[in-house]
């Protein structure tokens, strides 16, 4: 009995060894950087410095890897400066839908096509949040009291202008026939930050950066914006948790789905190994339960989109968001 | 009195060898960062983050405040010694610590800062100790208008100051704000005024800045009066450190006052620049010995850093309590905090008592260690200023270029920092302040973030900054600031008049 686990074992160490050696056209030389598009401590950060972790632990690469913020201008500096770097395939840049989003409605110098698509490796999953003694107990409740109200009182917070959380409030407006006025901060936990304090009505943060706020009795969710709720897993209050939120459409407000994707990219004009070898390795590192670990605390959704399902994607978001730039104004003319 | 035993159960924790040991190496690793050119507090965090991930949470913290403690000791010897201020809020510290060193006293200015800055890192954690669980509420108080109201009070303090010309002091403010909006404007997410150098979309940054401005523009001033600048002749004395920190005292008042103001704006997000800023510009205008101001006065000194630490310190608790971040270093570790499996916010303090009491009580002992390792070193920091001028100067401009280059990795902002040396040399022969300048670059776009996002609340009112009793003294407490100098130049007019008349 004790033999079939440890055949087992070598057939898939051998196994892994194959594919290894088939992907081995392209070995990194030299040292490799991370380019987080964010500042220390956000989203986007901690993503890039999970992966670097685990490729460091398992040794997945044979070269050290050097985590660096380029966080300026709202995360345009690191594409900027990768679209600089073509040809390079020791630049990894990590980002959200901002590569292919902020170009459309900010004159920045980059487009998504100057980088190489590798992969999105995790959705982040976005809840309307009010805060926790609104009077409010479910969607409905809220988009009454916002209709009743003259257009442009009720604020609703949320990081940066004309990124995601701009383009789903404008999505709610249209859904739920109100209007929102949209307050743009630095960041999610800014806004969070401002919800607890009243001076703000809601916002739409990710689980990640409300979680603390949840747990404290500050604000709570109303509902997510996923096509089924989220998965179940440890109380986050002494009651509930993320599981017993329901999903928006089950209550009432009819945006099906809305997440972010985590996207990682190489700079332009890289060879087809340089790609295979990165798509390769982050999909070893999807594999492991360091990762699984790092998807539970971000309460985020696995995923792992790459080729040509990542191009559909792109475009697919591309076309969804130039629906509601277009609508506010917001494209810019180049 | 709940916090009492709370605290005394945390020195249980943060008392043991092993807590002890980390405390002291992460206070000598700080002050190697904080003095090592180009490398900030937030590089020195996030280069240790990787090694605390085994660690228990509350060693890990401990490890990573200590570095900070000793990250603010060491920025406190550039700023001192070079002129080079580390980080935003050692700017205040330069303008007499410096003279003062210059001048050939520098182990007193550095003894002086030391000892200041231990007494308001002190009052912080006094304060945080006694006002834990109150302070969540203030610093929850604060929104857009709030915010603006705390930056408008921190510029109507530096025009009201009275130390240039209120004229000279607002152009400096104005290119300050000017440079301040370079990059992506928050608000409305367009570029702005990247003069269509693509890489200019990630704004000006603060170091960049000052490297240029204080480093350079001083080097070539010093360049210019070359046989003005001494060869200081100083013996370096522990008697002398020692009778630096006896007369401490002498500066009671200061140092009380000015470390209110930082613990104040600590809480409420004002932060350690503007603290330190304004509690210079109060000790000035409040002094007998006014015009001895830049020119190497002790209370010059004691001001800002007493202020810089108590808000420094102060400032973790709204990172603890709301977990909003009040500078780089503090998002660091908040990111470490998350990795650690803890979330900051108000339920850390119900959840994880051993871990927020544990930090606190760390707070007063790693502070105590920094004190004692950075005074054991004064002498030695010192010893560098009798280095020739001929050495120094090229080891200058070395820091200066290679802290700007490690910024982004970037050429331009070497160009750039190169391009502030030569305004802050025109700002020195000109007379105009620098201070003034600084201060705008780096609240600049957080006063202007903070003014629109008000103005999008109140629909285009200005009713928002007198709505509540809160925003309505701060805003009226910087406009009498504002207007504080023509109210006493009409005064000093009219006395003499007065006395002409009978």
């Amino acid at each position: 009995m004790s033999q079939k686990p440890t055949f087992a074992a070598i057939a898939f160490g051998l196994a892994i060894g194959f594919t290894g050696a088939a992907n081995a056209a392209w070995q990194p030389a030299k040292p490799i950087e991370f380019i987080a598009t964010a500042g220390p401590g956000g989203g986007t950060d901690n993503f890039a410095r999970a992966v670097q972790n685990i490729v460091t632990k398992y040794k997945l690469v044979e070269q050290p890897i050097v985590v660096v913020n380029k966080a300026g201008g709202s995360g345009a500096e690191g594409y900027t400066y990768t679209k600089a770097m073509a040809g390079d395939p020791y630049k990894v840049v990590f980002g959200t839908s901002n590569a292919w989003n902020q170009p459309m409605v900010s004159k920045v110098a980059y487009n998504y096509t100057d980088l190489t698509p590798i992969a999105a490796m995790v959705q982040d999953e976005f809840l309307l949040w009010v805060k926790q003694d609104a009077p409010y107990q479910n969607v409905q409740d809220f988009i009454k009291a916002v209709a009743a109200k003259p257009p442009g009182d009720v604020k609703m917070g949320g990081a940066q202008s004309k990124d995601t959380d701009e383009t789903l409030t404008r999505m709610i407006d249209k859904a739920a026939k109100v209007k929102f006025v949209y307050i743009p901060f630095k960041s999610g936990a800014e806004a969070a930050v401002q919800l607890a304090g009243g001076h703000i009505d809601a916002h739409v943060n990710n689980p990640s950066e409300s979680i603390g706020q949840w747990k404290g009795s500050t604000q709570r969710p109303l509902c997510a914006f996923s096509p089924q709720r989220l998965p179940d897993g440890p109380k986050v209050t002494a009651t509930q948790n993320w599981h017993d939120i329901p999903t928006c459409v089950e209550s009432g407000l009819a945006i099906p789905q809305f997440q972010q994707p985590r996207t990682v990219w190489l700079p332009g004009k890289v060879t087809s190994d340089q790609t295979a070898f990165y798509v390769d390795l982050m999909k070893k590192v999807q594999a492991t339960p360091e990762w699984k670990e790092y998807i539970e605390r971000t309460s985020q959704t696995d995923t792992f989109l790459t080729g040509d399902a990542f191009n559909k994607f792109i475009k697919e978001d591309i076309e969804r968001t130039r629906k509601v730039a277009a609508d506010e104004g917001w494209l810019i003319s180049n | 009195m709940e916090n009492l035993e709370a605290l005394m159960h945390g020195f249980g924790i943060a008392l043991s060898g092993n807590h002890i040991f980390l405390m002291v190496i992460g206070v000598l690793l700080g002050i190697l960062v904080g003095v090592l050119p180009g490398l900030g507090a937030p590089n020195g965090v996030s280069l240790l983050l990787p090694l605390t991930f085994g660690m228990q949470p509350v060693s890990a913290i401990i490890l990573l405040s200590s570095m900070y403690w000793g990250a603010l000791f060491g920025g406190s010897v550039t700023s001192i010694l070079f002129n080079i201020p580390g980080e935003p809020s050692s700017v205040a510290t330069t303008f007499d610590g410096y003279p003062m060193a210059r001048d050939g006293r520098p182990t007193t200015a550095l003894a002086t800062a030391f000892g200041s800055a231990a007494f308001g890192a002190l009052a912080g954690v006094v304060l945080i100790t006694l006002a834990a669980s109150w302070v969540a509420q203030v610093a929850l108080a604060f929104g857009p208008p709030e915010y603006f109201a705390v930056y408008f009070l921190a510029f109507a303090s530096f025009i009201g100051m009275g130390g240039s010309p209120p004229i000279k002091t607002l152009v400096s403010l104005a290119i300050g704000f000017a440079l301040a909006a370079v990059g992506i404007d928050t608000v409305s997410g367009s570029v702005r005024l990247t003069m269509g150098i693509d890489e200019m979309v990630k704004g000006v940054s603060f170091v960049v800045a000052v490297m240029g401005l204080f480093g350079i523009g001083e080097l070539m001033i010093a360049v210019e009066e070359e046989f003005h600048v001494k060869a200081i002749s100083s013996k370096v004395e522990w008697r002398e450190v020692f009778r630096t920190l006896v007369g401490l005292p002498k500066h009671g008042w200061a140092l009380l006052r000015s470390a209110a103001i930082g613990c104040w704006m600590g809480i409420t997000p004002g932060g350690p620049t503007a603290a330190s800023f304004m509690s210079y510009g109060i000790a000035k205008r409040l002094s007998p010995r006014r015009a001895n101001f830049g020119k190497g006065e002790p209370e010059g000194i004691v001001a800002p850093e007493a202020a810089d630490h108590a808000a420094g310190t102060s400032a973790l608790l709204p990172m603890l309590s709301l977990g909003i971040p009040g500078s780089a270093t503090a998002a660091v570790m908040m990111g470490g905090l998350m990795i650690w499996g803890l979330n900051p916010g108000p339920m850390l303090f119900v959840e994880q008592k051993d871990f927020v009491w544990g930090l606190i009580a760390s707070m007063y002992l790693g502070n105590v260690v920094a004190v004692v390792l950075v005074l054991l070193t004064v002498p030695i920091f010192a010893a560098l200023m009798r280095v020739p001028f001929f050495i120094i100067a090229p080891v200058i401009v070395i820091i200066c270029t290679v802290g700007a280059y490690s910024v982004s990795n970037s050429y331009l902002d070497v160009m750039l920092m190169m391009g502030f040396g030569v305004l802050g040399y025109l700002f020195k022969k000109l007379h105009y302040p620098l201070a003034p300048l600084v201060l705008a670059i780096v609240i600049g776009d957080k006063a202007e973030d903070a003014f629109r996002q008000s103005m999008l609340m109140s629909k285009g009112s200005l009713g928002i900054f007198f709505a509540k009793p809160l925003v309505t003294t701060l805003i009226l407490l910087g406009v009498a600031l504002l207007l504080m100098p023509t109210i006493w130049r009409t005064i000093g007019r009219m006395m003499p008049r007065s006395e002409v008349k009978p």
